[in-house]
């Protein structure tokens, strides 16, 4: 007895530590879902976070208040320069969605499935996990807002992490950078698949690209969607540092786009979709009618003009670009330099196009090429540009667009400095 | 700034009040997880393990010490990815060492916190890097210098913790 009081506090100890230690073999033992600390990690985030949230609302609140209310120098000036931009960007818009619409049409064709992003949640991050070994923060949105664990998280600039763990009102989010971390990758230029991982000491590497490729530094690191989590193609960040490894692969240092150290809002995927691309009509029309109100419109057909219209001319408005005839066309109604290449026909241009297509569309006559090439048995094109020939006025009327829309081919719009001389 | 040896009849033992026992680790666990996010270099430090350190030595209690370092230790383990255990088990021996040595040294003085810190700073890394890679088979690497430059740091840290920690504690 009097051993056993003489060491009471070292038995306590071992005995305290034997039982931390069992539990936590058992805990790393174990490979199912269900998690035996549960409950104790409910107790502690419910303790710790409602004090995080606390905090941060106070301070987005004042912050807000400050910035909306109080502080507002330079907000016309700013106000002048966003307006700007976005005239810019409407113009960069009509750019990027025919460019998205000619990609949508050649992913329809090769029966490309492809994710998207149909559902975000915005939330915000209120607090770490504190320790350097654990690259995890909490948000304030969880089981009740539709968290699930295995959700993406992102932000503007970048990926971010994954839902980890899902509490009542809050989640955790583990960050690229944790070493227990993955995330499928792959490089923009050169195409090679890699794993994501993080570093004990916080760096991201890419891993498993074989040592005999060559990796520039500086280029881009993409999402691969192998991973089921991260849709593909969304920005990871871009390679900062390529060296031989051990093995066979090299180590490739990522710098992330998302500044995972200062991060205050991201974006939850809630919801993504995989469906087959199909060309959209409707967006590339929108783009073209942003274009077609910055040029001038061309003048009404006139009464008499398809009255006296004579047979191997096409009156100007009536027709579709396919069979206008330039000399026709151009000193009234476009710039040569728009039109020639549309109205004397490419050599890829089937000689019928098909009218629905050009109907529909109002596509210009680059995207007219490529619907052309996407309908089977069109053929390869065969116009020679003959003037008025009698499938030209057959698409003529089969067009129901207004002149407008019809006379709009242009090869590629261009910037706001470049615009037609019209 | 001398370590200097105290008979057991000069050494004093104090208490904290209930709140302060409660909500004194729950504020070091929730600035701990708060601050890095506005000020990254804050991950060097380790709040709770200087509340651990702070409350050995002033109750110079081994079982209160290692069941106060277990609970939080477990409480911050509660809050990352990683097994519950980790912190729990590096700060039970922190927090037993911490009040057995409290016993028989002057914590009163600033230097001996001071040195004291960095030595239960680094007992608690090498314990904790044990249990990482030996038990759950974390990746990790010990960096000596890095280990004494944090160590320092908590201590400077710790001297101002346990001077606060000072004013709420209560003479038995």
């Amino acid at each position: 007895m009097d051993v056993l009081g003489r060491y009471r506090n070292l038995i306590v100890l071992v005995g305290v530590l034997f039982a931390q230690v069992l539990g936590l073999a058992v805990q790393v033992r174990r490979t199912t879902d269900s998690e035996p600390t549960r409950l104790i990690r409910v107790w502690a985030v419910g303790a710790v976070t409602p004090l995080e949230k606390a905090l941060v609302w106070t301070q987005t609140s004042s912050r807000n208040i400050w910035h909306n209310y109080f502080y507002l120098r330079g907000v016309r000036a700013e106000n002048r320069s966003l307006k700007a931009q976005i005239e810019r960007m409407s113009l960069e818009q009509v750019r990027i969605s025919q460019d998205a619409d000619q990609a949508r049409r050649l992913q329809a064709l090769l029966a490309f499935k492809e994710q998207f992003i149909s559902q975000t949640m915005a939330a915000q991050v209120i607090g770490s996990s504190g320790s350097e070994l654990s690259r995890s923060v909490y948000i304030d949105k969880g089981e009740s807002d539709g968290i699930k664990p295995d959700m993406a998280v992102i932000t503007a600039d970048g990926i971010v992490g994954k839902v980890l763990r899902v509490y009542g009102s809050t989640a955790l989010v583990l960050l690229i950078d944790d070493q227990t971390s993955g995330v499928g990758a792959i490089l923009d230029k050169a195409r090679l698949q890699g794993i994501l991982r993080g570093t004990p000491s916080g760096e991201v590497m890419l891993e498993k690209v074989m040592s005999d490729e060559t990796v520039p530094a500086g280029e881009l690191v993409l999402t691969s969607g192998g991973d089921g989590i991260f849709p593909k193609g969304l920005l990871v960040g871009r390679v900062t540092k390529v060296s031989q490894g051990s093995e066979l692969f090299l180590n490739i240092r990522v710098r992330p786009a998302a500044d995972l150290s200062r991060l205050e809002e991201v974006l939850v995927v809630t919801k993504t979709d995989e469906r087959q691309a199909e060309p959209d009509h409707a967006g590339t029309a929108r783009a073209i009618d942003i274009l077609a109100e910055r040029l001038p419109t061309v003048p009404p057909k006139p009464e008499n003009a398809e009255k006296g219209a004579v047979p191997g001319t096409v009156a100007p408005g009536a027709v579709s670009p396919t069979t206008v005839a330039p000399t026709k066309v151009a000193p009234t109604n476009v710039a040569p330099t728009t039109v020639a290449p549309t109205t004397t026909g490419s050599p890829t241009k089937p000689k019928a196009a098909p009218p629905a297509a050009s109907a529909s569309s109002g596509a210009p006559a680059a995207r007219k090429t490529e619907s052309s090439v996407s309908s089977p048995g069109a053929g390869s094109g065969t116009s020679t540009g003959t003037p008025a020939s009698a499938t030209g006025t057959a698409a003529a009327k089969a067009s129901t667009k207004p002149v407008k829309a019809a006379v709009q081919p242009q090869p590629k719009p261009q910037p706001a400095g470049q615009d037609s001389p019209h | 700034m001398a370590i200097t040896y105290t008979s057991g009849e000069q050494v004093e033992v104090y208490r904290f009040s209930l709140p302060a026992t409660i909500l004194i680790p729950l504020i070091a666990v929730f600035i701990q997880a708060w601050l890095p996010l506005r000020f990254h270099f804050f991950t060097i430090f380790d709040l709770p393990l200087l509340v651990v350190i702070g409350f050995a030595t002033a109750r110079r209690n081994p079982l209160a010490g290692l069941v106060t370092g277990g609970l939080i230790g477990i409480l911050q383990d509660a809050l990352t990815h990683q097994p519950i255990g980790l912190y729990g088990i590096s700060k039970t021996v922190v927090g037993f060492g911490a009040s057995s040595l409290g016993i028989k040294l002057d914590v009163e003085n600033i230097g001996a916190r001071f040195l004291l810190t960095i030595f239960f700073y680094v007992v608690h890394e090498v314990v904790y890097f044990m249990i990482a890679r030996g038990l759950v088979g974390l990746r990790m690497a010990w960096s000596w210098p890095h280990e004494l430059l944090s160590g320092v740091a908590n201590a400077l840290l710790g001297v101002l913790v346990f001077m606060l920690l000072d004013r709420v504690k209560q003479r038995t």
